[in-house]
């Protein structure tokens, strides 16, 4: 018996009892739909979390006084660190070889840029920074120039604009050497960064930047905050011994003792989604916890409507049979009625899922991701359900005795 | 030859301590285009023979054979049984039934249930398609080809069920109470429809307690008790 005899006769079946058909994979969607929906969210962010490192090269690492993603309320035991100061990353940069670029930088939030009358909305982020952090941060230049080891030796008043600077205050022309204020201080503009868009539905282009020697004048001194180091090792072999490097000369330069733990955190792009997967599998597991015992309800469900069906045409199965189907044609009659059922609720179950994952991405003016392994893996599972659930009642229609079936009544 | 052998048939159920003899020995033998008619009272055992006959139960003792194929031997410790596959098969080949309450597929269209022996026995779509058609012109229902049983009268539901137990062109067409369920003007239109498949040369076997119907047939055998009471061959 051919397989478009059985589905046609399947399918016909189930829309015969659409209400039924319809509660019955209602529990395959939620079981589905749950673990397909928290995976493209995890998905999404992961993807987001990828993108977001773009700043960060491959051959980029950060030392920073705190760890950059922090379980627990530990924040307190970091505190008492010394913080990493100006003064130690020059020594530091006089000592390495191996690192290809050494930069240093501090971020001061919401200040607010004149020009002339005009004035941007109080949410543009002044970066103090090192000459070639374009190198450690892949920062494009769109017009004139970065910001030089000149800038730094001078404490120049020279300044690199975003794009969102620009199209409030120079809309249309060209800003290159015009004199612009922030909290009273002049600056002149030396360049504009590429335009980024957005990132976690924030605009990437509201930064501007000035050498970091500059920056101390007016945003604290280098004792006060503690500095984000950034380093660039461009041969990849040549990485872990980069590390390694600014690790050791690190700890000397900061009397860190023989045994002790560096005073200091270390991470790459690498490190950082390792430790959002840690975080994550968590979620997953979760996820996973609940997506099971969903399933495992909905084959419960499958298996009873099937025996319901299975009853109902007790006759059916009679008549088929006096005709001459074979055990086997019944067999599989009743099994892949029992697979179109799952598979339909597991299909609407990852479209659910997609979606209600995806709205994470919407939120967040992020691409939309389609996370094709957990759809293939749903699938996987839902044909193991209607194998697993269906086989016992398509086993027992296919054992009925024609005479008794027919009978039936 | 015979078309149709069967020697000693028993057929015997248990039920608790009590033993039920429905078959008590039976040795029938019908020859190629007989047209033969079962009657009796109910528990005379025309059904059990009539579903021993349809390959749908298995004697407890006896010899089967069908058009040169034996199916059921007579060995002492009950083996040589066909197994329930070989039997599918059989059924599907060699034998057309047509039952009192019809046993369409509600779902299925008239041509559908006509092709259903067909998609069993493997044949192919185009041929099947043409054989239920033909099969449905020659019952008089290619207009209703495409309808389902619940938009057909008792009687064109019974004339599908006759095309469907034609459409394999199985050695013997077998008709338990083929009018049991049929006003007396269908019955007539029915029998006359058997009666020319019969002048077909097909072999007819019909299970009936109307002693008129029975009477179209050539050859009446009464059963009682498990046993062939009488077998009248008409000239």
């Amino acid at each position: 018996m051919d397989f478009k005899e059985i589905y046609l006769s399947a399918r016909s079946s189930i829309r015969q009892n659409r209400l039924r058909s319809f509660l019955t994979l209602l529990g395959v969607v939620i079981g589905i739909f749950s673990i397909i929906g928290v995976m493209t969210a995890i998905n999404v962010l992961q993807q987001t979390v990828e993108d977001n490192m773009g700043g960060l090269g491959a051959g980029t690492f950060q030392v920073q006084k705190y760890p950059n993603m922090n379980m627990g309320n530990t924040r307190w035991r970091y505190h008492n660190r010394k913080n990493l100061d100006y003064r130690d990353f020059k020594r530091l940069q006089e000592r390495l070889v191996i690192v290809d670029y050494a930069t240093a930088e501090d971020w001061n939030y919401g200040k607010i840029l004149r020009y002339k009358d005009k004035e941007t909305k109080p949410n543009i982020v002044v970066a103090g920074i090192t000459h070639n952090w374009e190198f450690t941060n892949n920062l494009k230049i769109d017009m004139g120039r970065m910001i030089t080891q000149l800038d730094e030796k001078n404490g120049s008043h020279v300044i690199v604009l975003g794009y969102d600077v620009l199209d409030v205050l120079f809309p249309n022309r060209n800003p290159i050497g015009e004199a612009i204020k922030i909290d009273g201080v002049k600056y002149r503009v030396i360049g504009v960064s590429e335009r980024k868009g957005q990132q976690f539905g924030q605009s990437q282009d509201n930064r501007s930047y000035i050498p970091l020697t500059t920056y101390f004048k007016y945003y604290g001194q280098a004792s006060f905050t503690s500095l984000n180091y950034c380093f660039t090792v461009v041969d990849q072999d040549q990485f872990e011994e980069g590390m390694q490097e600014v690790i050791n000369e690190l700890r000397i330069i900061r009397g860190d003792k023989f045994g002790e733990e560096n005073s200091f955190e270390t991470w790459t792009n690498a490190s950082l989604i390792d430790n959002f997967n840690k975080m994550t599998a968590a979620i997953k597991i979760a996820a996973g916890i609940i997506a099971s015992i969903a399933l495992l309800a909905s084959g419960i469900g499958i298996m009873n409507i099937m025996l319901v069906t299975v009853s109902e045409r007790t006759r059916e199965i009679g008549v088929r049979k006096s005709l001459g189907a074979k055990r086997r044609d019944i067999l599989y009659q009743f099994m892949l009625e029992a697979l179109i059922l799952t598979e339909m609720g597991g299909v609407i179950g990852i479209a659910i899922g997609v979606l209600a994952g995806n709205i994470v991405a919407l939120l967040l003016k992020i691409s939309v991701v389609f996370p094709w392994d957990w759809a293939i893996i749903g699938i996987v599972v839902c044909s193991a359900i209607a194998l697993i659930f269906g086989s016992y009642p398509a086993y027992k229609a296919a054992s009925l005795d024609p005479i008794e079936a027919l009978r039936y009544e | 030859m015979s078309l149709l052998i069967l020697k000693n048939i028993f057929r015997i159920y248990q039920i608790g301590d009590i033993e039920v003899r429905a078959l008590n020995g039976v040795d029938v033998d019908v020859e190629r285009n007989e047209y033969v008619s079962i009657m009796g009272p109910s528990g005379s055992g025309k059904s059990t023979l009539m579903n021993i006959i349809g390959c749908l139960d298995t004697p407890t003792k006896g010899g089967y054979e069908l058009d040169g194929m034996v199916i059921h031997q007579e060995v002492k410790d009950g083996t040589g049984i066909a197994s329930d596959d070989q039997l599918a098969v059989i059924r599907n080949q060699k034998i057309g039934f047509i039952f009192q309450t019809f046993n369409l597929l509600p779902r299925m269209t008239a041509l559908h249930n006509v092709e259903l022996p067909l998609i069993y026995g493997g044949v192919p779509r185009a041929e099947r398609l043409e054989r239920a058609q033909a099969a449905l012109e020659q019952v008089q229902l290619a207009d209703r080809m495409h309808h389902k049983p619940n938009e057909l009268s008792g009687g064109q539901r019974q004339r599908v069920a006759v095309a469907r137990a034609l459409v394999n062109n199985p050695s013997i067409i077998l008709a338990d109470e083929p009018t049991g369920n049929l006003d007396s003007k269908t019955s007539h239109d029915i029998m006359d429809l058997i009666d020319n498949l019969h002048k077909e040369g097909n072999t007819i076997i019909l299970v009936t307690h109307e002693h008129d119907i029975a009477e179209r047939a050539n050859r009446v055998i009464h059963m009682l008790d498990g046993k062939i009471h009488e077998d009248n061959k008409k000239k």
